[in-house]
């Protein structure tokens, strides 16, 4: 007999209940209030009292309505089907909702994440007579673009031997397909899908590497200056308008990636909505398949409950643990996890819980390096290799890092992108700020390379603070020289134009091939007679390289526009750095 | 079968507490005092200790006035007849006309499915160049107008209400000052909308505590209106009243706050309200023209803050004229491809040299040499804030491209530009303003 009790406080989407029995925390329970059934999750527990956050509006709930009790946690349906899907936070599917309640997202109704007609077809990879234990592959079936593992469920401790299993053909994900039997001689019988509590990592696997691979955003910025490794954690923060829903955007489009889960956390339904139109039309270049086939929609937006935004990035991240667990690479972007944060501090100011900075609870830096401490690349129990990388946006209030969310956000990840209003202002984007931004993973470019173009840039910066005042005639040519060829490296490699069509995703090879031109032209030393010469030839050669940037890769165009770039350089050129010599040598090979 | 109560335990700020049983979250209840009656509604329960916020707040209240629970949480009226008619924040009417019951509908809702959502599509015209040449307003859009108290943003709500083709207007009112009001209804009438509209108005005068259920009533009714096939346009004036109402009572309830007293919750708060305007499939729309005043000039207080992240772009109103910079329509690129081919051009094109022509300003003021380049660019801001940023200014879009393009030719060889030679081989004027111009 499960645990019941009765409504005895309300405070907002937090509601106190006293109850009869035994209680698990973070335990699901209902509150039974006319017809409707309203889920909520135990958050804290005080002698015979739990404290619940619930996933709906409070109105209308009165002291002394029943609540029963599930006895299980906050958990997600695992299993074919998810790919393609957009759910709210606590996995219900949002259009079959809207086929069900209309226009409206009504409380109480709650759907199955999965299925339960559709038919996979399965092909056993198990024998009768075989030992499997937790996230053993039982079998696979195709699902978009990959072979989606049926696994056994990850919370079984034992080891299981197989007794029969199902012939390859068409099955529901709730038909048996296996069954097996514990050492104890007790029955098993294993089905497609199975559950999972969101908030405990899945951790069935031999070892966590380190996270060297690149991965590729085909963002010039990114993979070039400040780039993120497969397994590994960065985040955005950046005021309102400066371009981080944009860029993870492009990133969830244009990423080398199996798999990307979106996480809209509490931020406009109608951004989701774009993309919930546009990936059906667009076509994966690796695939072949639609864009939509390999990509997860959890979207929990700012008028949905709160409680359920605090849920949907640990729902977000539970399914790509789960695809993890397959050997495919995952890409998780949360927009924004400061919408997650603040979620947490609505229930911490409801339980009356000592307030830590600008009222967030205590153990809001613990909390934030836990989510992301569940990005990780893993070497599987069969040898396999899978990875979620986490990437999340921050929106710091009144756009200043120095507040907690962002401070706690920089102690855990391994690269920043801050987005700067001045950069968004001037509509310089991506506004992700050159100098001030950082990654400690190795990217696609070496890093004395990198590093040559970054000191460039640095002393154009003060140039151009000098200048301001003491004016142009105040400069001399040389130092006049290096700030324009800062201005240029911005202009023409740190802008990326998001709707050229050629521009929007630039891939490595071509990304090595532009960065290792631009190189060559930041240590030529150059012959002008005067500024205003040096300002019309950088013109010059912006004007060319944009030209350059879009035309098609390996095109006649772009061949021509190589071979201009070359000549206008090669006829002003005096030598080359000297200090450059290795990285001049290195291009040459 | 409403319970009367005559007891109550306490009072603290505009938030007074009776024990009571039976009573549901979000419940009105009726409370009679010497002056009046006013409503309130259940913020908190604890067993049988009932908190309630009173909407014409508690002085005044004794505690053995009478408490009696009306078994429902707020509602409004909802059907034609409320056309044309003024209520206050608790529904009731404003002006001589009757007060409604019929067709009761329930305020603050469930939000809308976003897999019911579809791509805003079609532009709201204003006459005014800022917004419909440069940061287009479309339909379904949820944008507030960012300015110091003092600026003429009531001016500027009230005439993009009267241009819009809307169907039917909403104006909330919160801390309205009672010129403003009449000035919203006296130009409503002038321009024959007032037939069109619905005011629900708090004035500066009324109970604080009153003005936080006009958001809610006035998008309660915009919505039935939007799924019953209208193109609602809500004008929500303005939005750091309701915010500082909601701080008033949260800081009574002693809740920590986060950021300047205002509560943690200030974000979600705002986002449920504004998160109405949407764009509804085979029906209407509702779009919501708001007002977020800054205290102190200052866009990262915390009111004009959790409002940039959350709506579609906001316009800067300052001294009297929308800004180029800081202003921004998040939707603009849904539409304006489909105006006119020099739209999107124009729009990047000019505001780069008007930014170019701010640093030549700068560079003036600094007392740096000045080229002839500059003197041009001086020329065109001036030509620019004339006829495109000034507020008197009330052409429709295409006459304001022409005339975007006769400043450009008044001021500048065509190369100089940097628009492409195609669009400059369309539409550069052939007798170019340039003499005439010049002689002004
Ligand atoms: N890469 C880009 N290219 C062109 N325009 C961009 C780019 N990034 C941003 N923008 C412009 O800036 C606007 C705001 O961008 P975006 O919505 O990404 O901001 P945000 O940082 O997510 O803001 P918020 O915190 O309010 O959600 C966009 O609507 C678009 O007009
Ligand atoms: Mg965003």
């Amino acid at each position: 007999m499960s645990t019941t009790g009765k409504v005895v406080g309300i405070n907002g989407n937090m509601v106190s209940v006293k109850t009869d029995g035994n209680i698990i925390m973070n335990e699901v329970g209902y509150i039974l209030n006319g017809d409707k059934r309203l889920k909520a999750e135990v958050i804290r527990i005080r002698g015979e009292v739990a404290q619940l956050q619930v996933f709906e509006q409070t109105r209308g709930i009165g002291v002394g309505d029943e609540v029963s009790f599930s006895g299980e946690m906050l958990a997600v349906e695992l299993g074919p089907g998810l790919l393609g899907q957009v759910y709210d936070g606590l996995q219900n599917p949002l259009p079959e909702l809207a086929e069900k309640a209309g226009f409206f997202l009504e409380r109480g109704v709650y759907l199955e994440a999965l299925s339960r007609t559709k038919q996979w077809s399965f092909k056993p990879s198990v024998n009768v007579g075989d030992k499997v234990n937790a996230g053993d592959c039982l079998g696979i079936v195709p699902e978009g673009p990959y072979d989606h593992k049926v696994m056994v469920p990850f919370n079984l401790r034992d080891e299981y031997t197989v007794v029969s299993v199902v012939s390859e053909g068409p099955y529901t994900v709730s038909d048996k397909i296996v069954e097996a039997e514990d050492p104890r001689g007790g029955k098993k019988s294993f089905t497609m899908i199975f559950e999972w509590p969101v908030k405990r990592p899945i951790t069935l696997f031999d070892e966590r590497l380190k996270p060297v691979e690149p991965m590729v955003s085909k963002v010039r910025l990114m993979d070039t200056f400040f780039p993120v490794a497969k397994g590994g954690t960065y985040c955005i923060p950046g005021p309102f308008g400066a371009g981080k829903t944009v860029l993870q955007q492009i990133t969830s489009r244009h990423a080398e990636v199996d798999i990307v889960i979106i996480a809209a956390c509490g931020e406009r339904a109608g951004e989701v909505v774009e993309t919930l139109k546009e990936f059906p039309e667009l076509i994966d270049p690796k695939t072949g398949k639609s864009l939509m086939e390999r990509t997860i929609i959890i979207s929990n937006t700012s008028s949905m409950p709160v409680a359920s935004r605090e849920a949907s990035v640990y729902t977000a991240v539970t399914l790509g643990e789960y695809y993890r667990q397959m050997g495919l690479d995952v890409l998780l972007l949360a927009d924004s996890t400061s919408r997650w944060a603040q979620a947490m501090r609505e229930m911490s100011g409801r339980l009356e819980e000592i307030p830590g900075e600008e009222a967030f609870p205590a153990y809001l830096e613990s909390s934030i390096a836990a989510f992301y401490e569940r990005a990780g690349i893993v070497r599987l129990n069969d040898g396999n290799i899978g990875s979620v990388t986490i990437g999340g946006t921050v929106s710091p209030a009144g756009g200043n890092f120095e507040e907690p969310v962002t401070q706690a956000t920089l102690k855990v990840v391994g690269a920043f992108h801050g987005l700067s209003r001045e950069r968004s202002d001037a509509r310089k984007y991506p506004a992700i700020h050159p100098t001030e931004s950082w990654s400690k993973y190795n990217g696609i470019m070496p890093v004395d390379h990198v590093k040559y173009a970054h000191d460039i840039l640095a002393r154009s910066g003060e140039i151009e603070a000098m200048m301001k005042v003491v004016g142009e005639e105040g400069t001399s040519l040389q130092d006049y020289i290096i700030f324009q060829k800062g201005e240029f490296l911005d202009v023409v490699y740190f802008q990326q134009n998001s709707f050229d069509p050629v521009d929007a995703a630039v891939t490595p090879e071509r990304q090595k091939k532009v960065f290792a031109q631009i190189l060559l032209l930041l240590a030529t030393e150059l012959n002008f007679s005067d500024k205003e010469e040096a300002r019309r030839w950088f013109y010059q050669m912006r004007q060319k390289y944009l030209d350059y940037n879009g035309a098609e890769w390996r095109s006649d165009s772009f061949k021509k526009y190589e071979k201009e770039i070359a000549d206008i350089l090669q006829a002003k050129s005096l030598g080359t750095d000297k200090r450059a010599a290795s990285i001049l040598e290195d291009l040459i090979k | 079968m409403s319970k009367v109560y005559s007891r109550i335990e306490s009072i603290a700020g505009n938030v007074i507490i009776v024990r009571a049983d039976g009573v549901r979250y979000g419940d009105l209840a009726q409370i009679n005092t010497s002056f009046g009656t006013s409503l309130a509604e259940v913020i908190k329960l604890d067993n049988d200790l009932v908190s309630l916020q009173v909407f014409a707040g508690s002085r005044g209240i004794s505690t053995g006035d009478e408490v009696r629970f009306l078994g429902k949480s707020m509602q409004i009226s909802y059907s034609e007849s409320l056309l044309g008619r003024v209520f206050n924040g608790s529904g009731e009417p404003r002006d001589k006309g009757p007060s409604l019951s019929e067709n009761l509908i329930s305020i603050g809702g469930p939000s809308f499915n976003p897999a019911k959502r579809i791509i805003p599509r079609n532009m709201v015209r204003t006459g005014i160049p800022m917004i419909d040449l440069f940061n287009t307003l479309v339909e379904s859009q949820k944008l507030p107008i960012f300015s110091i108290s003092g600026e003429p943003y009531n001016e500027v709500l009230a005439r993009i209400a009267l241009q819009a083709e809307v169907d039917l207007i909403i104006l909330g009112g919160m801390g309205l000052k009672y010129d403003d009001y009449l000035y919203f209804k006296e130009t409503l009438e002038e321009g024959g909308a007032l037939s069109r509209s619905i005011l629900f108005i708090h004035t500066a005068a009324d109970p604080v505590v009153e003005s936080l259920m006009v958001p809610d009533i006035s998008l309660a009714v915009a919505e039935k209106f939007a799924l019953d096939g209208r193109k609602v346009l809500v004008l929500l004036t303005d939005m750091t009243n309701f915010a500082d109402a909601m701080k008033e009572i949260a800081i009574t309830q002693e809740q920590v706050p986060s950021n300047r007293g205002y509560p943690g919750d200030l974000y979600s708060q705002l986002a449920s309200r504004y998160e109405k305007a949407v764009d509804i499939e085979g029906a209407g729309s509702i779009t919501i023209l708001a007002v977020t005043t800054m205290p102190g000039d200052d866009v990262t207080h915390p009111v004009p803050d959790n409002t940039g992240y959350i709506t579609e772009g906001q316009y800067y109103l300052r001294n009297g004229r929308i800004e180029p910079f800081g202003s921004l329509s998040r939707l603009k690129q849904q539409v304006n491809d489909r105006t006119r081919e020099d739209h999107r051009p124009l729009m990047d094109g000019m505001i780069k040299i008007y930014a170019a022509y701010k640093e030549a300003l700068e560079k003036q003021s600094m007392g740096f040499q000045m080229t002839e380049w500059d003197e041009k660019l001086i020329r065109y801001g001036e030509l620019f804030e004339k006829e495109m940023m000034d507020l008197t200014v009330n052409i429709p879009l295409e006459q304001a491209l022409d005339n975007g393009w006769k400043i450009l030719s008044a001021c500048f060889e065509k190369e100089e530009t940097g628009l492409r030679s195609s669009l400059i081989d369309k539409f550069w004027p052939v007798d170019s303003l340039k003499n005439k111009a010049g002689q002004e």
